[in-house]
C-alpha cells in the first residue's frame, strides 16, 4: 500500500461523493468507500485574500472554494472543498487547479481548539500552470 | 397550541462595556422585568442566549447565575446556543414554552461579553463552530463572506458599491438608536477606501465585536392584556427554525442561505402570511452581503435583485421595505448571543410605536437571525396591535 497521503472523500450507496466525510450518508445512505481527490484537478468556484487571520494561521491567508472533476461516470451532487492556496499563487473564478499537501496547514495550539482533537496537515490548491 | 405575546422588552446599551456578562444579562433582565411590571419570581421558565461565556471569560452557568441575581427562583432555566443565531433559537425556545403550555410566563435574555478580547482571538472563538477540515485552514467567517461576496458579484454582476450602501443605510439608522454601538454616519468613498478585511470585503463591511444584551418577556396572549395595555405589547403569529449544511461549500448554491429559505417559510405559513406582508425587517447583517442574500431568501426581492433594491432605496428608512432601523448589527454591534434578542426588540419597539426617530409605519415585522454562515436561522414573524 502506499503511504502517500490521501486527500479523503466518502462514496456513499446512493453512488454520491462527499468531502468531508459524514458518518451518515445523503438520506440515510451508507458509506460503501472511499475516493481519494489527490490527484484530480479542480476548478475555483470563488476565493478571497483574509488579512484580518486567527492566532497561529498564515497572514494573508489565500483561500478558495473549488469543485472536483468527477469524470463523466459520476451523477451525484458536485463534490467540493474549502482549503488554502499555495503560498504566493493568486487565483481566479474558473481556474484549474490540483492539490498539493501541507504537513501543517495552521499552527496546531495557537488557537482555541485542543491540538489533539483533529487533524492539521492537508491540501493546499495550486493553479495549473 | 397557545397564541403567544411579547409582554415587555429591554436592551443595553451595546458597545464596550466595563461589566462582565453576568452584570450585562441582570442589567437587560431587571429592566424587562420592570418594563412589564412582574418579578422574578413570577417567571415560570428563564432562558438565556448565549454562544460562548466560558471561552470568552470562563463563567459557565449563566442561566443559574441571572436567575441568582433576578431572584427567579424556582423557575426552569436553561442556555441556548446555537453560536450567533442563540438569540433567534432562545426566542423559539421562550416562544415553545408558552405555546405548548409548560410556561405561562418566560423571560428570554441574551448577552455576550466580547471587546475585552484581541480581534483574533474573538474571531477564533467564533471560527472554532466550523468544521475541523475548514478550522485547520484558517477559515474565519469573514472569509466565508468575502468568498461569498465575490460570488454574488460575478454571478449577479452587481457592483461593488452596492454592498458599500448597505453600510451607509444602517450607519445611517443607527445615529437614532441610543443603544447602538456606532451612533456615527459614513459615507460610500469611507466604505470603499477601508483596509482589505477579506477581499473584496472591507473593514466597514463587517460588524463590530461587542459586549451587550437584550430580554424578551412571554405570555399566552389571551392574557397579554392582564399585563400591559392592547397597544404595547406584540403577537408572535409564525416562526420557524432550519439548519443548513455544517461545511459551507457543500451548499448546491452558495449565494442562497436554504435556512433562511426553510425558516421563513415555516413562520409565512403559520402566520398565514407572506413576504409582501411585512412592513420592516431586521436581517442579520454580520456582514454586507448578509443583507442582499436574506433579503432574497426571504422572498422580499427576486435573487439576485437583492442588491438594486438598496440601490434603489427600497430598504432605507423611508423606503417600502424598511431593514434595519435598528441599525443592525453593522452599526448597532453584535454580541453574538443578544444579537437575535435584540433584533426582536427592535421590532417589538416598531410595532408598539416606542422607536423614536426610528418609529417607522408598520403592523407587521419579520426578525431573520443567523448562525454560523447560514448554518442555522431563525425567523420570526410578529404584528402589533396598535
Amino acid at each position: 500500500m502506499s503511504d502517500d497521503p490521501v486527500f479523503e472523500a466518502a462514496e456513499y450507496a446512493s453512488g454520491a461523493v462527499s468531502y468531508p466525510p459524514h458518518p451518515v450518508g445523503p438520506e440515510g445512505t451508507e458509506r460503501v468507500g472511499t475516493v481519494d481527490l489527490s490527484d484530480r484537478e479542480a476548478t475555483v468556484i470563488t476565493w478571497t485574500e483574509s488579512t484580518a487571520t486567527p492566532p497561529g494561521v498564515r497572514q494573508p491567508n489565500t483561500l478558495a472554494i473549488v469543485e472536483f472533476e468527477m469524470g463523466d461516470d459520476y451523477d451525484g451532487p458536485p463534490v467540493r472543498a474549502l482549503g488554502q492556496v499555495v503560498e504566493g499563487e493568486g487565483v481566479e473564478i474558473g481556474d484549474a487547479v490540483t492539490p498539493t499537501y501541507a504537513e501543517e496547514l495552521r499552527e496546531p495550539g495557537a488557537g482555541i481548539r485542543e491540538p489533539a482533537s483533529q487533524d492539521w496537515d492537508g491540501f493546499r490548491f495550486e493553479p495549473v500552470e | 397550541m397557545e397564541r403567544v405575546a411579547i409582554i415587555g422588552a429591554s436592551m443595553t446599551r451595546f458597545g464596550e462595556r466595563d461589566g462582565w456578562v453576568r452584570d450585562l444579562l441582570a442589567e437587560a433582565g431587571e429592566a424587562c422585568l420592570r418594563d412589564a411590571g412582574v418579578a422574578g419570581s413570577d417567571l415560570d421558565h428563564l432562558y438565556v442566549s448565549n454562544m460562548a461565556s466560558g471561552e470568552f471569560e470562563g463563567q459557565t452557568g449563566v442561566p443559574n447565575a441571572l436567575a441568582h441575581d433576578l431572584n427567579a427562583m424556582p423557575a426552569y432555566t436553561a442556555r441556548i446556543d446555537q453560536t450567533s443565531s442563540s438569540g433567534g433559537a432562545g426566542v423559539y425556545a421562550a416562544w415553545q414554552s408558552v405555546a405548548s403550555g409548560a410556561s405561562d410566563l418566560t423571560m428570554l435574555v441574551g448577552g455576550e461579553k466580547m471587546t475585552h478580547r484581541t480581534t483574533a482571538e474573538a474571531t477564533d472563538v467564533i471560527a472554532s463552530l466550523t468544521h475541523p477540515a475548514e478550522y485547520k485552514h484558517g477559515v474565519t467567517l469573514p472569509s466565508f463572506a468575502g468568498m461569498t461576496a465575490r460570488l454574488y458579484l460575478d454571478t449577479y454582476d452587481a457592483p461593488r458599491e452596492s454592498l458599500g450602501k448597505v453600510a451607509v443605510k444602517n450607519h445611517r439608522n443607527g445615529v437614532d438608536n441610543p443603544h447602538a454601538q456606532f451612533r456615527k454616519e459614513v459615507d460610500l468613498e469611507t466604505v470603499l477606501e477601508s483596509p482589505i478585511v477579506a477581499d473584496p470585503l472591507r473593514l466597514y463591511d463587517f460588524c463590530p465585536i461587542t459586549d451587550g444584551s437584550a430580554a424578551l418577556l412571554f405570555c399566552p396572549a389571551d392574557v397579554a392584556e392582564e399585563y400591559v395595555p392592547k397597544d404595547d405589547y406584540v403577537t408572535i403569529e409564525g416562526i420557524g427554525g432550519a439548519t443548513d449544511t455544517h461545511v459551507v461549500h457543500e451548499r448546491a448554491d452558495p449565494t442562497t442561505m436554504g435556512g433562511v429559505a426553510d425558516s421563513s417559510d415555516d413562520a409565512y405559513e403559520m402566520a398565514g402570511l407572506g413576504p409582501d406582508d411585512v412592513d420592516v425587517a431586521e436581517l442579520h447583517d454580520m456582514f454586507t452581503i448578509l443583507e442582499f442574500l436574506q433579503s432574497e431568501d426571504l422572498g422580499f426581492f427576486e435573487k439576485g435583485k437583492g442588491w438594486k433594491a438598496v440601490e434603489e432605496g427600497v430598504t432605507d428608512r423611508d423606503g417600502d421595505l424598511p431593514i434595519n432601523t435598528s441599525g443592525g448589527l453593522k452599526s448597532k454591534g453584535h454580541p453574538l448571543g443578544a444579537s437575535g434578542v435584540a433584533q426582536v426588540y427592535e421590532i417589538f419597539a416598531q410595532l408598539t410605536g416606542q422607536a423614536g426617530d426610528r418609529q417607522v409605519e408598520a403592523d407587521v415585522g419579520l426578525a431573520c437571525n443567523v448562525g454560523g454562515f447560514g448554518n442555522c436561522v431563525t425567523t420570526a414573524v410578529m404584528e402589533g396591535h396598535r
